[in-house]
Parts: structure tokens; sequence; C-alpha cells
């Protein structure tokens, strides 16, 4: 069924068509939409959902943990300073594995107070165990929320799926969604590890463990995170035979023989890609490479594709306040040390709070690749 | 030590199935504040039972027989949730 909706809208839709057997959720700007809509789907009648108002995101997701501890199916949406404020309970949900499932309207962190898109929230998040995905559009968005569910799941790793603030969260674009019942079926019922509640089973869950512990069960959490990516590979070419919708871990767009790219994250990939377009029509060797999965992160095809250029282009839609260079960069420099043929890196930091960011300023950019010039460690792209 | 897991091993996220370990950690000994229990007064209401993070209110056949001040770490959260009306837990401080 072909549909127009906002980002927000097809994330809310997507919940619907998940029908998780909990949502705990308090609203915020971009993402208030996506569980407003979402409870009068529940209102209605419409999905089986639990749902949970609760007085702040912190409550969101102690209410979410202890939802998917007793064994349920779990959701909530937020966004920027709620994400920051979750961000405790995310370490929590990350430590007990808990595939809890969460759509972000990416926005900026305050100070200053901005609401507009930049990935600081997702980012600042990193290190807590969650996978995390980011789209370039509203379709993607609703796909790739329905794959996160099952990666989650099979994973047993939480997961938070990204689309850009107001750019995609309240911009209305074509989707084609998905049967129903044919999402609900594909998803089939969640099978936890284990469930607090199961009396047959006595568990004690969040145990205090010391210098004896602690550390075994990080290292099982890591293997967790590292072993995860040829599973949500198999996820996305199972929603690929199932809907005729593929996905990689990244895309690469004409990409063949390029010499320079831009690797970046997000919406913005859609200014790139008209810039790769426009490039290429004057002849430059130019190409875009789209990052969807930072967590986990695929440090091994990042090498095996990114060693193929002689320049890749970094775009960073936040900045990690390091005094170097922005938190993608760090990371895609690490994948490549080492490697043979390491192409040069260029850093950009780009559209922070929402900062327009144009198809031009795209090829510039990727001009600026190509002549492989570096003028400064990092490249502040459209800051007066 | 030897008897200590390695991390392949573990159960997938930070559960502890093995309730011994549980039973070992007498957590009663981080208690400044103790709860004292009047059996006159209690209701047999069950409440701090089901509020007690540590499992230490004792119940036989559905009545309050007790605190296990093995456990008890003195959070005083059972004095906190029996009704107002009933009063059947006091905290007093520890004393030698
Ligand atoms: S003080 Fe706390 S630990 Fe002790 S019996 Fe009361 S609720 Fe349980
Ligand atoms: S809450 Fe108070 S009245 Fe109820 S069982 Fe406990 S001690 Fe007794």
């Amino acid at each position: 069924m072909i549909l127009a909706k906002t980002g927000n809208e097809a994330m809310a839709y997507a919940m619907k068509q998940i029908n998780p057997d909990v949502v705990a959720a308090y609203p915020i700007t971009p993402s208030t939409e996506i569980v407003q809509i979402f409870s009068n789907y529940v209102h209605d009648g419409l999905v089986d959902t639990e749902f949970v108002a609760v007085e702040s995101e912190h409550s969101a997701m102690a209410a979410c943990i202890g939802s998917a501890a007793s064994g349920c199916r779990t959701m909530t949406a937020t966004a920027s300073q709620g994400l920051a404020l979750m961000h405790e309970m995310l370490f929590i949900a990350g430590g007990l594995r808990l595939p809890i499932v969460v759509p972000i309207a990416s926005r900026s962190l305050s100070s200053p107070l901005n609401i507009h898109a930049d990935h600081s929230d997702s980012l600042a998040s990193r290190d807590s165990g969650w996978m995390q995905f980011f789209c370039e559009t509203v379709e993607e968005g609703y796909d790739s929320l329905i794959m996160a569910v099952k990666m989650a799941e099979k994973c047993s790793l939480p997961a938070i799926v990204s689309i850009d603030g107001f750019i995609l969260s309240h911009c209305m674009e074509r989707i084609e969604a998905l049967d129903e019942q044919k999402v609900r079926d594909w998803l089939g019922p969640y099978k936890p590890n284990w469930n607090l509640l199961d009396l047959d089973r006595p568990i004690l869950v969040g145990p205090a463990t010391l210098q004896d512990y602690y550390y075994e069960f990080k290292r099982s959490q890591i293997e967790g995170m590292r072993t995860a990516l040829p599973k949500v590979q198999e996820v996305m070419a199972d929603f690929e035979k199932t809907f005729g919708r593929g996905y990689g871990v990244l895309e690469e767009y004409r990409c063949e023989d390029a010499e320079a790219v831009a690797l970046l994250m997000g919406s913005a990939s859609g200014d790139m890609r008209q810039a790769v377009d426009r490039l290429r029509e004057q002849g430059g060797k130019v190409g875009m490479v789209k990052l969807r999965v930072f967590r986990p992160l695929p440090h091994e095809l990042l090498r095996k594709t990114l060693t193929r250029f002689k320049t890749v282009a970094v775009l960073d839609r936040a900045d990690s306040v390091n005094s170097f260079v922005g938190p993608l960069y760090n990371e895609v420099a690490a994948s490549l040390y080492g490697a043979e043929n390491q192409p040069e890196l260029l850093s950009y930091v780009f559209g922070l709070g929402g900062k327009e960011f144009s198809p031009d300023d795209a090829a510039r950019i990727l001009e600026g690749a190509l002549a492989g010039r570096k003028d400064e460690t990092v490249t502040y792209v459209g800051v007066r | 030590m030897a008897d200590l897991k390695s991390w392949k091993e573990l159960p997938c996220g930070a559960i502890i199935e093995d309730m011994k370990a549980v039973l070992d950690n007498k957590t009663g000994a981080w208690r400044s504040m103790r709860p004292v229990w009047s059996e006159e007064k209690c209701i047999n209401c069950l409440v701090c039972w089901v509020y007690c993070p540590e499992a230490s209110i004792k119940v036989e056949d559905g009545k309050m027989t007790g605190i296990d001040l093995d456990y008890c770490k003195g959070c005083g959260i059972c004095a906190a949730v029996c009704p107002k009306k009933v009063h059947a837990i006091d905290m007093v401080k520890e004393e030698k």
C-alpha cells in the first residue's frame, strides 16, 4: 500500500504493525508524534500493547527494562535530551542484553537549546551497548525499525533506529507500507532467553558483581556486539527475501571506478547522492558510501571497501569536542589503521543543530576530496 | 577462586541462576537501621513482603512471622509501605 507519511508517522505505523507488548514513553520534540500517534492506535484497539505513560525518559527506559526483563517485546521513542536523560538506563538495558527497540528523531543536545537535526544524541550513547542504525529516507526508517526488532531479539541487544529530526521526522515522503499480517508473521512471537517472572527458573536480574564477575559479564556483552554483524546481515537478507526491499550494512553509490568518495550517515546522504550525480556528469570519479549500521561497527567491511579509493571524506553530523576530528572519522580511521592501500582521510563536520546542508555543500566536499585538498585537520562545513 | 566461571560460561545478560550465590552474600552486614516489627499491630497484608528487595520478610501460611536480619539491609522500604494506620514496622538505629 502506497502511503504519504512523515518520518514520525511512519515510525508510529511501523510500531503498530510490530504490535509490541509494552510501550513506555514520554514525549519530546521532534519525536513526540511517534508516541502520540501510537497512543491513538492503543486507544483505538488496533494494537494489543500495554501503554505506560511515565513522568520522564529515565522512567520510560526504566519501565522498558522492567518490561523486557519480564519477557515482553518492548519499545519506546525519544530524541536528544530525552535520550540523554535515559543515558544511565541505556547501559543497564545493554548489560542485561534486553532487545528493547527505540526509534529516535535525532536532534542536537543543549546548550544552547536547539531542536533540530544532528547526531549528537545517538553518538553520545555510543558506548552503551546498543545497536545503532541510521536512515536516509522515511521508508528506510520504517523498514529499519521493523528489521531492528528481529535483529535485537536475534542478537539479544537493544537497538536505536535514527531518523534525522525534522528533516525526516516532519517531512512527508512516499512509502510503500508492508502488509500488516505479513510483518507480524515475519517477526513471529518473541522468545526471551530468560524471564524474571518465570517461577520455574528463578533468576536474579542485575546483580551486584564486584571484582569477581563484572569484567566477565562485560566481556561477554562485548562478544555479543562483536558477533552481531552477521546476524544483522541475515535479518536484512531475510527481509529482502520476504518483502523485496534490500539493505546493506553500507551502501555504495556510484563507487565502481571512484577515486574519491564521501562517507556519511543519515538524511544528508540524499544531498550527497545528488552531488555525486552532478560531478559524475562532469566526469568526476566520485561516489558515496552510506553507512547504515554504526553499531555493531562493520570495521572489516569499512576497511575492505574504503581501501579501494584514493581519498575518503568522512562527514560527521556531530562533534565529540575532543579538539581533533568527528566521532565517525575516529572510528573509520581506527578501522583503516594498518591496512594496505590506506586512503587519505579528510574530516568534515557539518549540519550541527540542523544547519542547512545542500547538494552544493556536498559537491564542494567531493571536489575537495577529488583534488586531495586538506586545508585543516577538520573542516567545519557551513559555519560562519 | 578456582571455581569462578570464565566469561564464555556466563548466561546472556547480567543474570544469576545460581541462587546459592545470593544466599552467600549476607547483605545484613550493610545495615545501619534495623526494622522492628510488631506482631500485635501487623494485619498480615504482606505489602512489605511484596516490596522488600532482599526477600527478608518471613512468611508462613500467609502470615508474616518475622524479618530475616541476615539479609535485611535496612533500607526501610517495608516500614514505608506498611499501611500508615497500621504502622507495624519501625526503623531503629543499629547499635552495638
Ligand atoms: S528494611 Fe529493607 S531489606 Fe530490611 S526487611 Fe525492610 S524492606 Fe526488607
Ligand atoms: S506491611 Fe505492615 S501490616 Fe502488612 S504485613 Fe507488613 S508489617 Fe504487617
